[in-house]
């Protein structure tokens, strides 16, 4: 009797103390989420109501012309903010990993932009590509006077200027990451390589990058809910405009739901942009979690 | 003193059940310089009353993270006694049943006798007033520097033809001839002076009160947007983002000659030390002399569960009418009193002549509420109206014609 009894605090004590957590995760995520379907269900306003509509709110979503511009512009930036970051990443960690000097040091000096908010990221670059006060007017003043770059203030090009700060802020990040695949390849195939003849850079390409499959993938994880939920930065960098060119879902969501008392909308808009994220979670959890039975 | 202290600490229990001394808490966006030092005026005197304040300010402003804010806590069911909700979301929060009734104090203040009726209007929900005006503001102005407008040769235009001859004078003179800040809000708010200019008050209320789907696509409502666009030409490069009083300090530093805002811009000229008349002017938005797009801010009172905080509420919706509020207020906020019957002689010459417009157009006509500024139409359908005008301001292909459809189906869809 005594034994199982004891064996039964061994059994319990983890689950009790891992269910405050799981019992938080439950309500204010999962709970949340089913509650923000619901709500997209409904003709809610300032206040919710539950007087279901059907899909109602997600028609006229759809036929709002800004969620659609919203739309393009996160496709725009999501596609070229994770390239470039992934591009620029991977070269910055091959060339750190060359056993240089002071790897230390330069490795936190990339990786600094990191510890810096959106909020400051956009702001400072707010100010350096704004054309009256920032580059274009350094370059005038130096006496090119002919220098043009005011794509913050151009509504075709504004997109691209969040995709530069984007990209100066998470490129050293990914760096990080790819610098730890890197280190974490077995040398002794390298050596092998190099001793068949074998070129650096078809070591690189042949060998290593493609050893780092899983690495690219978190990466590009990462880099994608950062795109999807990008707000701070927007908000910081353009306030969505000029006009509205540089308008995001999430931007979208949080106008129609906070100011303009459209919460029934405005939770549609929040539930595609969920289903965009698992539409990228999802193959990844499965190739994930598949991978044990194959091994 | 001392005496005084000691009495009120041995008395202070039962006093405070003697008079029902309650609370009051305030949800409010008056947080600049001038603004706070209004809404202070106010505090003291629910203050001298007995009565505690609880200032709940958010900073932002118009006013976006106080909704937010307010509306958690109205879920929660612990509103605040008051908050700065204006135009027709007071009927919205009327509608939920939100509000409290503050009849008796109108009644015995002689409310409806005090406030013109287009004001009162708004304050009633249901016929009962649900919140008091503190000021009312002319959204319809022009500022301008004269010195800039001497040294280009020009004088400060009154109608549209004006404004653009001056507007080129200005350029070929080297200066900015209209400081813009590039955000929907200020965009939507040159856009409706632009209305009111082309198409006047009566086509006014037909597109921005009516939402009437005819004259949202009309030939008037296109030439309005053309000539709204023209604004785009005169603007600087550096105009998309820029906060209103950031264009309104261009103006004052001679770098721009010109910009179109309510007269909040005002406390920014006083700040600068600059007086109405001489150093800046003060001019209705060319071709609007004898119209007033109004923007009222109020305090709408919500049901308080303690009957000791609603005696504080009702105490302090009195005083918000007060001679001594409207004047201290208004006279920091740049604005002008709610209250027709008010001695004017402490305003400036700009104060002055929005009174006199003001009370002038609520007799003649030409009386509007702005859609800019939320008093015309609920959130959704504003907007609505600010996704089409700012898109059509800052691109360059949309077309007036595209523009006018696009905003009337906008409006459509919103309603």
């Amino acid at each position: 009797m005594s034994v199982t009894s004891k064996k039964g605090l061994d059994y319990w004590l983890p689950k009790l103390v891992v269910s405050p957590t799981v019992a938080i995760a439950i309500v204010f995520i999962y709970g949340f989420i089913i509650w923000t379907s619901v709500i997209s269900l409904t003709g809610s306003t300032i206040l919710p109501r539950y007087d279901f509509v059907g899909f109602e709110q997600y028609v006229k979503l759809f036929q709002n012309p800004r969620w659609l511009s919203s739309l393009w512009n996160l496709l725009v930036f999501g596609v070229l903010f994770i390239g470039v970051c992934m591009v620029v990443g991977l070269i910055l960690a091959v060339l750190l990993d060359q056993q240089i000097r002071a790897e230390g040091a330069l490795r936190t000096i990339y990786l600094y932009p990191m510890a810096l908010s959106f909020i400051v990221t956009g702001t400072v670059w707010k100010w350096l590509l704004n054309p009256t006060v920032g580059i274009e007017r350094f370059v005038h003043n130096l006496g090119w006077e002919s220098f043009q770059f005011d794509w913050i203030v151009n509504p075709d090009m504004a997109i691209y200027t969040v995709v530069i700060a984007g990209v100066w802020q998470s490129s050293g990040f990914v760096m990080a990451i790819f610098l730890a695949g890197l280190r974490g390849i077995d040398t002794s195939i390298i050596k092998a390589a190099q001793l068949d003849g074998a070129s650096l850079f078809s070591v690189y390409t042949r060998i290593i990058i493609p050893s780092m499959r899983p690495v690219f993938f978190s990466a590009f994880i990462m880099l994608a809910h950062l795109a999807i939920k990008s707000f701070d930065l927007i908000v910081a960098l353009t306030g969505g405009g000029p006009g509205n060119a540089t308008d995001v879902p999430a931007i979208f969501m949080y106008q129609f739901s906070f100011q303009r008392g459209r919460l029934g909308i405005g939770a549609a808009s929040a539930v595609i942009m969920l289903m965009t994220v698992l539409a990228i979670l999802v193959p990844y959890l499965y190739s994930e979690l598949r991978k044990p039975k194959d091994a | 003193m001392f005496k005084k202290t000691l009495m009120a600490m041995a008395l202070g229990g039962t006093l405070a059940a003697g008079v029902q001394a309650g609370e009051v808490e305030v949800l409010h966006w008056w947080t600049s310089g001038g603004e706070a030092r209004a809404i202070s005026v106010l505090k003291e005197m629910v203050e001298d009353e007995g009565h505690t304040w609880i200032d709940f300010a958010v900073a932002g402003g118009g006013g976006e993270n106080a909704y937010t804010v307010l509306r958690s806590r109205a879920v929660s069911g612990n509103p605040p006694a008051a908050a700065q909700i204006k135009g027709l979301e007071i009927q919205e929060w009327g509608d939920l049943g939100f509000l409290a009734d503050l009849d008796p104090v109108a009644e015995a203040n002689d409310w409806d006798g005090k406030l013109p009726t287009i004001v009162a209007d708004y304050m009633k929900h249901d016929g009962e007033y649900v919140a008091t005006p503190v000021n009312v503001h002319r959204v319809n102005w022009m500022w301008a520097n004269p010195a800039v407008f001497e040294r280009a040769g020009v004088e400060i235009p009154t109608t549209l033809p004006e404004l653009w001859a001056a507007a080129d004078k200005l350029k070929a003179a080297g200066v900015t001839p209209i400081a813009h800040g590039g955000q929907a809000w200020q965009d939507a708010t040159t856009f409706e002076s632009m209305v009111l200019a082309v198409g006047g008050a009566d086509f006014f209320e037909d597109v921005f009160v009516d939402m009437d789907q005819t004259a949202l696509q009309s030939a008037t409502m296109i030439e309005a947007l053309r000539q709204f666009k023209r604004v785009s030409n005169y603007i600087d490069q550096g105009a998309p983002g820029r906060d209103w009083n950031v264009a309104t300090g261009m103006v004052i530093r001679g770098e721009a000659a010109m910009q179109f805002m309510g007269d909040w811009a005002k406390g920014e000229f006083t700040a600068a030390g600059l007086e109405p008349g001489s150093d800046y002017v003060c001019a209705p938005f060319p071709g609007t002399e004898d119209a007033f797009t109004f923007n009222i801010d109020s305090l709408a009172m919500f049901k308080q569960p303690n009957p000791a905080n609603t005696e504080a509420q009702m105490a302090m919706a009195a005083l918000v009418l007060s001679d001594e509020f409207q004047q201290t207020f208004n006279l920091n906020k740049g604005s002008i009193p709610v209250r027709t019957d008010m001695d004017m002689s402490a305003f400036d010459s700009c104060a002055v002549e929005a009174m006199d417009t003001f009370k002038r157009t609520a007799v003649e006509g030409g009386l509007v509420p702005s859609m800019a500024h939320g008093m015309s139409t609920t959130s959704s359908i504003q907007g609505a109206i600010f996704d089409t005008v700012t898109e059509f301001f800052n691109s360059r292909s949309m077309t007036a014609e595209q523009a006018a459809t696009q905003m009337a189906r906008a409006v459509r869809a919103a309603q």
